[in-house]
């Protein structure tokens, strides 16, 4: 059973995020994600100021077993990568909800109401669809 | 609904994550992966191999049948309990699949043979072994367990009662033997020394627990790919198969040609590319750049020409990525290789890439 914390919003592509409280948004993958994908072994993060649309791919995740692609959520300017991942992509797989985020973004103007994220609990009715 | 191993429960109960493997329902892993792959590396872990499939075949004439079935000779084989690994090709030098042959008497062999491969692979030798009147005898009532690892060997014959676990003890590599109803074999699939242990069905699970209790750990298929990766050792499907012959396989030590009067399936085909020099060849690759290998990327070469990556993964002992890759004959010693659009560079190597815990590559 995976965690699914109730404070983030969440992608159908399993992707979460966290509003923080200068208006710009952390984004990373779910507990769920990072169990299906199993050892991290190499993450690829945007460069900060670049510009992404909602549905595009901007990051790369693999394990493994095998390359996944992460969606930004929302249009938006990338303001940071984490730093931390390139040498140490474990930290995903340890703490996805935590020092494991992915990127962070500011917004354009209306992206977030537009992105129709999940809920906690919406997000879980995915999960149990899958059979996760 | 895949076939399942007598030690399917077990791997459930231990919280294996289950796949597919050649028909099979099979564990993938247990916990890490990589976590798996350092226990062999470092210690000693058991894999459940009973997937794959166990063939005796016995006669008076067996040993002239598998001169014929094999692409490697039999006769090589002087000792009993001797292992020999070796190709099975069709008529057009294609390898049909790989496998290992156990000389255990003169008139009887054993062969194991891929999972995946197992009703192609005995309607083709029950085809051939009619003429030599050699019996063909799947023997699905046996479990396969491999412990492999540094600690491996002194583990698993603590299951043996004391003459047994001393006679195990003392076979050389390649080598394997009866012991009761056990037969336990010095090979593997890691590159780590170790036993390969038949057993009767209903004795695999209370061993595999015997295992843990001792410190062995439960190992799965994702482990035993990233495992025999580094080990330099191809896998069916993935590195060769019927539409690629050995010489571009990387296998060309598994063919005997001597003594030329031997008439292999298959003899034929490879004379003619062994006179002309095969255009291709499987070579390893080792990753410069950050970013992970897999099969099928395409590998641009220098002098001209393209390759295909056969197998590729993160190697959890060198920390970089691996593969193998098969290449025009003439590619030096640096290749690139196009991965998610990107194009990575990688140094050509000679696999192994990693033998008894140690790196081979710098």
């Amino acid at each position: 059973m995976s965690n699914v914390p109730a404070d983030l919003k969440y992608t159908k592509s399993h992707e979460w995020v966290r509003t923080l409280t200068d208006g710009n948004v952390e984004i990373g993958i779910t507990d769920h994600a990072q169990q299906a994908l199993g050892d991290l072994v190499f993450v690829e993060v945007p460069e900060a100021g670049r510009t992404v649309k909602a549905g595009e791919a901007c990051a790369v995740v693999e394990s493994v077993k095998a390359a996944s692609d992460v969606y930004a959520p929302l249009d938006g300017q990338i303001t940071a990568g984490n730093p931390k991942l390139s040498a140490e992509p474990e930290t995903v797989n340890a703490e996805p909800y935590g020092a494991g985020w992915l990127m962070r973004v500011r917004p354009a103007p209306g992206a977030l109401a537009a992105a129709q994220l999940l809920s906690a609990a919406q997000y879980q009715k995915v999960l149990d669809a899958e059979g996760g | 609904m895949g076939r399942q191993t007598p030690l399917f429960r077990l791997h459930q109960e231990l919280g294996a994550r289950i796949i597919d493997f050649g028909g099979w329902e099979m564990p993938l892993q247990y916990g890490s992966q990589i976590g798996e792959h350092h226990a062999v590396r470092r210690a000693a872990g058991v894999f459940d191999v009973s997937h794959m499939c166990v063939v005796d075949l016995t006669g008076a004439r067996v040993r002239a049948f598998l001169g014929r079935l094999l692409a490697n000779d039999v006769a090589k084989l002087i000792a009993c309990g001797k292992a020999l690994y070796s190709c099975m090709l069709n008529e057009q030098g294609g390898v049909r699949d790989d496998l290992i042959a156990y000389y255990m008497s003169d008139s009887w062999y054993r062969l194991v043979v891929n999972a995946g491969m197992r009703d192609k692979d005995l309607a083709w030798i029950r085809d051939h072994a009619r003429a030599f009147d050699v019996q063909v005898n799947e023997r699905t009532d046996l479990a396969m367990l491999a412990v492999q690892g540094p600690e491996a060997r002194a583990k698993a014959a603590q299951l043996l009662a004391g003459a047994d676990a001393a006679a195990a003890l003392a076979l050389g590599s390649f080598f394997g033997r009866e012991l009761g109803c056990w037969f336990v074999s010095r090979t593997g699939y890691t590159g780590e020394d170790g036993f390969e242990i038949m057993m009767p069905a209903r004795d695999a699970e209370p061993a595999w627990r015997s295992l843990n209790s001792l410190g062995v750990a439960s190992c799965g298929l994702g482990a035993r790919d990233t495992l025999r990766l580094e080990a330099g050792m191809n896998l069916y499907g993935n590195d060769m198969d019927e539409s690629t012959q050995p010489f571009e396989s990387g296998l060309g030590w598994t063919v005997a040609l001597e003594p030329r009067g031997r008439d292999f399936i298959g003899r034929g085909a490879l004379e003619a590319v062994v006179s002309g020099g095969s255009p291709r060849k499987l070579v390893g690759l080792l990753l410069e750049d950050r970013g992970v290998l897999r099969s099928h990327q395409k590998v641009l070469v220098a002098s001209g020409g393209e390759g295909e990556i056969t197998s590729g993964t993160f190697s959890p002992t060198l920390e970089r990525s691996i593969a193998f890759a098969r290449v025009p004959a003439a590619t030096a010693d640096k290749v690139l290789v196009d991965v998610r659009g990107k194009l990575l560079s990688a140094r050509v190597v000679k696999p192994p890439f990693v033998r008894a815990g140690k790196s081979l590559v710098t």
